[in-house]
């Protein structure tokens, strides 16, 4: 499985695409109720502390903390058993949002990746869009 | 103190094979425990008018599952909740019956997962979704251990929980399903290596699939299935075996929200809900069927039905307090051997309640003397994520 690929979002998703056209430009956005203020992440159309649906669309600066992360040591994905181990990490966004992605360039995941760890977005370019993932900031 | 006594299990059936070998569908698992089931109770099909089913088996379950075991129903309930799903149905079923919809009540499971090399356990991609969550999470390779590892890790991180703790799990499991020649038989068929009684080091020693959790904290890839029959007292003082009650159940979500406790599970809320509708506390408890996807599924859960404080589940599990004979020390975790060591086809749900009712009836491998009160918890969908609780108290006569 030479040509294996990472399984790419689906850029026209209804909630999700204007976060992924966003990401076009390797720019990392959220939404945020212009009525109550609530962080809505995932992205929605509605929100969710509030019965309005008046959301902004606001760039987080792309950094954040490991709230808690796991180093794959098995998967049968054909894209994915390539690249174990890797980590895969929640990620507290400084803005707020808790966003799922890989920690990459680590020597070792398992002993360079830590809860608390401070980390930076870094971009892997797609044709119609751009995958979020983190380094050690 | 309610303790009300509206329905009650009346007829159990777990299917003994756990590798069909493509000999048999789901469907006829359904059907062939649905009427051992029957059988066990002492009714028959034409009692039957009040079906429940998860929807495994095909779309539009409602309506074909019934023509497959050819009933005819009053209350038809889909409800799919993923493992959780028999739980909820126990809880709907008796909350029908008590409304008066219904007399006798059908749950029914059967999955070929192993057969059809399903990927589960610790072949289970995670995510697999077409929603707007999955499609901002499937990108990263999260699988599916490694989404309950989330959970372990941060539990680690929070409250000092070591493997060795986490492995009591997987040890004391283990421990009831050598005393259960099915699940045995189980291993022996599913080609597990050395079997036998393990210890916290043979787990801790077992690979790592996904930091921290180790092969022997992971759940099996079975076939099976099961059925459950529940019903109205009227009914269930003339079945063959003695009613196990239903005394109190709990249903609850919990998902991703920015901010949140990923050790926290749904337990929390579906869990003090059915101790209270029972009138049970959890130190009363001598059985705890907990699904054990994952060594940290039950330890979170246990800790969130409130058998012990949040955050001491790993030095509360310490030292074998779980096992069958040990009684005096807290409940009896997963006495069939669970799904770590027995039985996981992908919704194990049903298993749970089939367990505890042998428990309360005085036929498990592992009985427990004098059993009196068990819990019953699934949790359906992924813990490190999204999933679903459901908890049944339940009681013998």
């Amino acid at each position: 499985m030479a040509d294996a690929k990472r399984p790419l979002p689906n850029p026209n998703e209804y909630d999700t695409r204007e976060f992924w056209a966003a990401t076009k430009e390797q720019k990392l956005v959220y939404q945020q109720c212009d009525h109550c203020g609530t962080v809505v992440f995932h992205p929605r159309r509605h929100c969710t502390g509030c019965l309005g649906n008046a959301l902004s669309w606001r760039e987080a600066a792309g950094t954040g903390t490991v709230y808690t992360f796991s180093v794959v040591r098995q998967s049968y994905h054909p894209f994915f058993r390539a690249q174990v181990p890797y980590a895969v990490a929640w990620i507290d966004l400084d803005e707020g949002p808790r966003i799922l992605s890989n920690i990459i360039g680590v020597a070792d995941p398992a002993k360079d990746v830590a809860i608390g760890q401070r980390v930076t977005v870094v971009w892997e370019p797609h044709e119609d869009l751009s995958i979020p993932l983190f380094r050690p900031a | 103190m309610a303790r009300e006594r509206s329905a009650a299990i009346v007829g159990i059936h777990e299917y003994p094979s756990r590798d069909v070998e493509g000999t048999v569908s789901p469907l006829q698992i359904k059907a062939e425990c649905a009427a051992k089931a029957l059988a066990d109770a002492g009714l028959a099909w034409r009692d039957v008018d009040a079906v429940y089913d998860a929807s495994e088996g095909g779309p539009m379950s409602g309506l074909s599952i019934c023509e497959y075991f050819g009933v005819k129903p009053n209350v038809i309930d889909t409800t799919n909740v993923g493992g959780s799903s028999y739980e909820y149905h126990a809880a709907h079923a008796r909350r029908d019956i008590a409304a008066g919809k219904a007399r006798v009540a059908l749950l029914t499971y059967g999955s070929t997962a192993h057969s059809n090399a399903f990927a589960i356990g610790v072949g289970g991609r995670g995510g697999g979704g077409v929603g707007p969550a999955d499609n901002m999470e499937s990108f990263t390779g999260m699988t599916l251990v490694a989404n309950y590892a989330m959970v372990a890790r941060r539990h680690m991180h929070q409250y000092g929980t070591t493997s060795e703790q986490l492995a009591e799990i997987s040890v004391a499991t283990r421990l009831h399903a050598m005393r259960n020649p099915e699940a045995v038989a189980a291993m022996t068929a599913l080609e597990f290596l050395d079997i036998r009684e393990t210890t916290i080091a043979d787990v801790v020693n077992s690979r790592v699939i996904a930091d921290p959790l180790h092969l022997l904290e992971c759940c099996m890839i079975s076939d099976g299935g099961g059925a459950v029959v529940i019903a109205a007292p009227e009914v269930a003082r003339d079945c063959a075996k003695p009613p196990v009650w239903i005394l109190g159940t709990g249903e609850a979500t919990k998902y991703p929200e920015n901010g949140g406790d990923i050790t926290v599970s749904a337990a929390t809320q579906s869990g003090p809900a059915a101790f209270a509708e029972a009138g049970v506390r959890p130190s009363e408890i001598d059985i705890a069927m907990i699904y054990d996807s994952f060594s940290i599924t039950v330890l979170t859960i246990l800790e969130d039905l409130g058998f012990c404080p949040k955050g001491e589940g790993g030095r509360w599990v310490a030292g074998g307090r779980l096992r069958f004979d040990r009684p005096k020390d807290g409940p009896a975790l997963n006495t069939d051997g669970g799904g770590l060591s027995s039985n996981h086809p992908g919704m194990r749900g049903i298993f749970l309640l089939i367990e505890a009712a042998r428990q309360l009836r005085g036929e498990s491998c592992s009985q427990v003397n004098g059993a009196k009160l068990a819990v019953a918890h699934g949790n359906g969908g992924m813990l490190g994520s999204r999933h679903c609780a459901g908890t049944v108290v339940l009681g013998r006569n």
